[in-house]
């Protein structure tokens, strides 16, 4: 998609086509030569995880489009039919459920990886926001796909999730009615959750389009951080990639495959199995598990504005990272002090997530007993709100001041250095070159 | 079985002004005594379900058609009284892996079982000629009978309470099929002390919170809660045809059986893809790791 391109036509057909629209150009250059560092870990394959994902949940979304119905009367019927009557209705439908806690497992050590190596720093804080809008545009897909069935956690995510808007001083309640269609969750709001949940996918590969592109200039970063200083760093795509980013590929769609065939509800929760019922809330009302650090945040703070403030702002903080980590140091293998911080940032966001499983009064410490012989002590909420303290000052104190106060390490001089002097046999440079042709 | 006062009622505008509509009380309570932490009561937990063995368990598990031929006859003598079983017709008893699934008619549709059992009931219908309601026997393509003409009917019967529709029952319930089996046979005597209101019946297993119509000591309140639904499995109840003895355990093991096969009649079938595919994509695996291997043998990294 940039650079300079070694695409040779070599038929007829192609050299036609080459100077009409180079589309064959575009695919040897993005997904044949494009070189790519050779030291790449397999934190690196969730990216082909991830467009196995996105084109997964597109295929089986088409195919239950057309069995599902879109009415508040026959969605969880449609839904079932689909699951009892619809040849491999059942495959295609626990693939599309599963598959959404898939994309989020894979998004979310995308990201990870993307923060631990500095992969946001520049000259790649346009792929890194293009990553943040991604995300947002799967959060909304998620949320409004998990609405579809129309069961009851379907029903009440979509009656809390909306009214958050209603925080929103002045023009909340407005905002809210406008979402719903009406003045409650019902048949309108369901029929356009439909429509932009199958909407939103196609906006996201396109995105995903920009995401590749803006990738493809800079290219890739890589576990040391050190940016690539000669042909000898890297490796074409394909088959080098191809064939790593598809092992990961297949090793991924096995844990895939034993939710689908053999817990498909496991992720699920048992009271999206009850029909909707306005006039009957259900006891725990929680969100999907890939949603639960940020209901825990929203919880965490008794003033609802704020806490939709908290809960939004943990996200926004993703947008302005690159510019809130002061380091020049790419990678935090060579950040001493700011990985630790960062594990510790990794097992907050995971607290956080069972802290939003939990109801905001269950008891985190014990620190006493109660007259009737409960548990008193630290309550999910309050341990919520050290967490999202932390997670606050991980992007805001902690990225910012250890750019200053930090002595790094010295990173190598360029990508091949660590990797001869690992202990391995050290190869004469034209080594890659060969194997290029064998491959 | 019925579960319709398990949470209380509320008009759905009750709900959206509260950020979190159900525990808008306990996170006002929370948030009320934040800086010292905070209590409150979660000692009525229903008990954790029996440990149950079933044939149709682990990924190897089939449906034992026996027991779930026996369990659609508890299901048509006692549940179908009261519950209905709106998502399944009854061709798909005779469909694969399904109670009366004969090889020999591959169409559930033709198979003389499931004819001769929807033979049996009469489900309403509109005359064609005149346009008034009136009843036919049943064919495999109707859906199961509903006992109530409508909600209300159920509810008028039922102390108010709604007998939940048994479809997808086992899915709709945390704990699944273990959870069903001990609430139907964990009926036992309200302790002393239990004040348990008219039409409701005392269950350990149910979900509720007994705090209020407990009167003795606070820390001893008794777990689970109350249901609208007395206890049913009484021993010799129904007549199993292959002579197995209707005890209230095998009646309850033969009923989950079928209400889990009737929750997911597919599950045999996903299993089994299951182990299907599970071997393709580790031999994928391997041939894709060695290929990997060999690729990359000439790079160091």
């Amino acid at each position: 998609m940039s650079g300079h391109s070694n695409y040779v036509p070599k038929t007829a057909i192609e050299r036609w086509l080459d100077v009409r629209l180079p589309i064959v150009r575009l695919a040897y250059d993005s997904a044949i030569d494009y070189p790519t560092p050779k030291n790449l870990n397999y934190w690196w394959t969730f990216g082909g995880i991830l467009a196995f994902c996105l084109v997964t949940q597109i295929l089986t979304g088409v195919v239950l489009a057309m069995h599902y119905v879109p009415n508040a009367d026959l969605a969880f019927n449609s839904v079932e039919h689909i699951m009892r009557d619809v040849n491999y209705g059942w495959l295609i439908r626990y693939i599309h459920a599963n598959g959404a806690s898939m994309f989020f497992l894979a998004v979310y050590i995308h990201m990870g990886r993307g923060l631990y190596y500095g992969s946001y720093k520049a000259p790649r804080e346009v792929l890194w926001l293009l990553g943040c809008v991604i995300y947002l545009l799967m959060m909304a897909t998620a949320f409004m796909g998990y609405v579809l069935p129309w069961g009851q956690m379907s029903y009440y995510g979509a009656v809390v999730i909306t009214s958050l808007f209603g925080a929103i001083p002045y023009i909340g309640n407005a905002i809210t009615t406008w979402l719903w269609g009406g003045f409650a969750v019902g048949n309108d709001t369901l029929n356009r959750f439909f429509s932009l949940h199958y909407l939103l996918p196609f906006m996201i590969a396109g995105v995903v389009g920009l995401h590749i592109w803006a990738l493809h200039v800079p290219g890739n970063n890589n576990p040391t951080g050190v940016s690539v200083k000669s042909k000898a760093d890297t490796v074409p795509f394909h088959p080098y990639y191809t064939v790593k980013d598809g092992f990961a590929i297949i090793v991924f769609m096995i844990l895939f495959a034993y939710f689908v065939f053999y817990a498909p509800n496991a992720l699920a929760h048992a009271e999206n199995y009850v029909p909707a019922n306005p006039l009957q809330t259900p006891a725990h009302i929680v969100p999907e598990w890939y949603f639960l650090p940020f209901y825990a945040m929203l919880r965490a703070v008794p003033n609802k504005l704020l806490g939709v403030i908290t809960m939004f702002g943990a996200i926004a903080l993703l947008f302005v990272t690159p510019w809130l980590d002061t380091s020049k140091i790419r990678s935090m293998r060579y950040r001493p002090m700011t990985r630790w911080f960062f594990f510790a940032f990794i097992v907050v966001t995971l607290a956080l997530g069972w802290c939003g499983s939990k109801e905001p009064a269950d008891v985190v410490i014990r620190l006493g007993t109660a007259p009737d012989g409960s548990a008193t002590g630290i309550s999910v909420t309050t341990f919520s709100q050290f967490l999202a303290v932390y997670y606050y000052a991980y992007f805001l104190v902690v990225l910012p001041l250890l750019g200053f106060t930090e002595k790094p390490l010295t990173p190598p001089e360029t990508i091949s250095t660590p990797v001869l002097s690992h202990g391995s046999i050290a190869m004469p440079a034209g080594a890659a070159a060969q194997a290029e042709k064998k491959g | 079985m019925s579960m319709a006062c398990k949470a209380p009622k509320k008009a759905p505008w009750a709900s959206v002004g509260s950020l979190f509509p159900v525990k808008a009380a306990v996170v006002a309570a929370a948030a009320a005594t934040l800086a010292l932490g905070s209590t409150v009561a979660s000692a009525t937990e229903p008990l954790e379900p029996k440990d149950v063995h079933w044939s149709f368990e682990g990924p190897f598990g089939t449906f034992d058609q026996a027991a779930l031929q026996r369990g659609y006859k508890v299901y048509a003598e006692i549940c179908s009284a009261c519950h209905s079983m709106n998502l399944l017709s009854y061709r798909n008893l005779a469909q694969k892996d399904g109670p009366f699934y004969n090889p020999k008619y591959p169409n559930p549709n033709e198979s003389p079982y499931a004819k001769a059992i929807a033979a049996d009931i009469k489900v309403p219908d509109i005359d064609p000629d005149t346009g008034d309601p009136t009843t036919r026997p049943a064919i495999p393509a109707d859906h199961f009978k509903n006992p109530w003409a409508n909600e209300a009917a159920a509810r008028a019967s039922n102390g108010g309470a709604l007998p939940p529709d048994l479809s997808v029952i086992t899915k709709a319930r945390e704990g699944g099929p273990a959870y069903v089996y001990s609430l139907i046979t964990g009926y036992i005597d309200p302790p002393a002390g239990l004040t348990v209101p008219d039409g409701k019946y005392y269950n350990p297993y149910f979900a509720g919170n007994l705090a209020a119509s407990w009167s003795g000591p606070i820390n001893k309140v008794p777990p689970g809660g109350f249901i609208g639904m007395p206890f049913q499995l009484y021993p010799d109840r129904v007549t199993f045809d292959d002579g197995t003895k209707a005890t209230t355990e095998q009646e309850a093991h033969d009923v989950v059986t079928f209400l889990t096969w009737a929750s997911d009649p597919k599950q045999i079938e996903r299993k089994q893809t299951g182990f299907a595919v599970m071997i393709y994509l580790f031999l994928f695996a391997i041939i894709v790791y060695l290929s990997y291997r060999r690729i990359w043998r000439n790079i160091d990294h």
